[in-house]
């Protein structure tokens, strides 16, 4: 996921070859046990990529996904989102995987670097599918 | 012995309690005049707008009509071949509320503002008449010719004569200091 620490990498350039990456070392979980192995970042993110990469996943499964994963306090990394998106072109959903994006900007919350940046990031997958950005269907604004 | 006293006023409420219970599932219209109000079925899933549930239970719209089918028909090949219009159209099936209209600002505190100035703005007229119809006339002791004569009564007795009231009138010049 996308932890505000490494905002700072951002900020020295957007562009595609990273000038930075995620410390290793950061074992930050989704949940704060007092004891027992820590999930790391780059396991979080694996696992919730292998859920939404499910050939077969059902509509109820995707919902329950993503309300989950908006529940928590990040911003679900590029990488977790195709494979939503993709989960959504499977259940020939166009209007979720939008919303799924409207979703990912409101849980920027005042970053607001990390919109801009993970659609740049889903740009491929996004015109592969055909998925339009809310700011292109002019619903960003009421 | 102190025991629990069980009031008959505590035994009513238990057994109401329980009587309403037994109405409740039905539906909670209770004794209204034919229960006109229309009642959520809660046993369904609902729709939300919600920022925090990006992807209510069910879609907004559950009645299609004849052209929205052939639109989800339409979606289940290439989405690059719908039209913008499109693409807002099936959105607008599945969703009733846009994240920017769910987080549009309502305005609310102009009216949570007026009423409460309005209210202030009521209490003060209530206050005036009050005052006109309601407070008994003002003793006398308050009159400025009273007042004139009580302070001349506390100088002719030195009240205070070192620090406080006294001490601040010259009486060689009979004025205050």
């Amino acid at each position: 996921y996308i932890n505000t620490r490494v905002l700072r990498g951002l900020q020295s350039g957007l562009s595609s070859d990273r000038l930075w990456s995620f410390s290793s070392t950061a074992s930050v979980a989704a949940r704060s046990y007092s004891h027992g192995k820590q999930e790391t970042d780059e396991e979080f993110d694996a696992r919730w990529v292998t859920y939404f990469n499910k050939p077969d996943i059902d509509a109820w499964e995707l919902r329950k996904g993503m309300n989950t994963l908006i529940g928590y306090d990040l911003v679900p990394e590029p990488k977790i989102l195709e494979a939503a998106l993709r989960a959504c072109r499977r259940l020939n959903d166009l209007a979720s995987a939008i919303r799924i994006l409207e979703a990912v900007k409101d849980k920027s919350g005042p970053h607001k670097e990390i919109y801009p940046y993970v659609l740049q990031e889903l740009r491929p997958t996004l015109s592969e599918l055909g998925i339009p950005t809310p700011e292109e269907l002019g619903i960003d604004k009421a | 012995m102190e025991m629990l006293h069980l009031t008959a006023g505590r035994v009513a409420g238990l057994l109401s309690r329980r009587g309403v219970a037994v109405f409740s599932t039905s539906g909670v219209k209770m004794a209204s005049h034919g229960g006109v109000t229309e009642q959520t079925d809660m046993s369904v899933p609902l729709y939300c707008d919600r920022l925090d549930t990006p992807l209510p239970d069910r879609p907004y719209k559950d009645t299609l009509s004849a052209a929205d089918k052939s639109l989800k028909q339409k979606e289940k090949g290439p989405w690059n071949s719908l039209s913008k219009e499109e693409k807002l159209a099936l959105y607008r099936i599945m969703f009733n509320e846009t994240y920017a209209e769910m987080k549009k600002p309502t305005g609310e505190w102009k009216t949570v503002l007026g009423g409460i100035f309005f209210f202030i703005g009521f209490t003060g007229l209530v206050v005036l008449w009050q005052r006109y119809y309601v407070y008994p006339p003002h003793p006398r002791t308050l009159d400025d010719e009273w007042q004139a004569m009580q302070v001349k009564r506390m100088l002719d007795m030195r009240v205070n004569p070192v620090e406080g009231f006294s001490a601040k009138w010259d009486y060689e010049k009979g004025q205050w200091k």
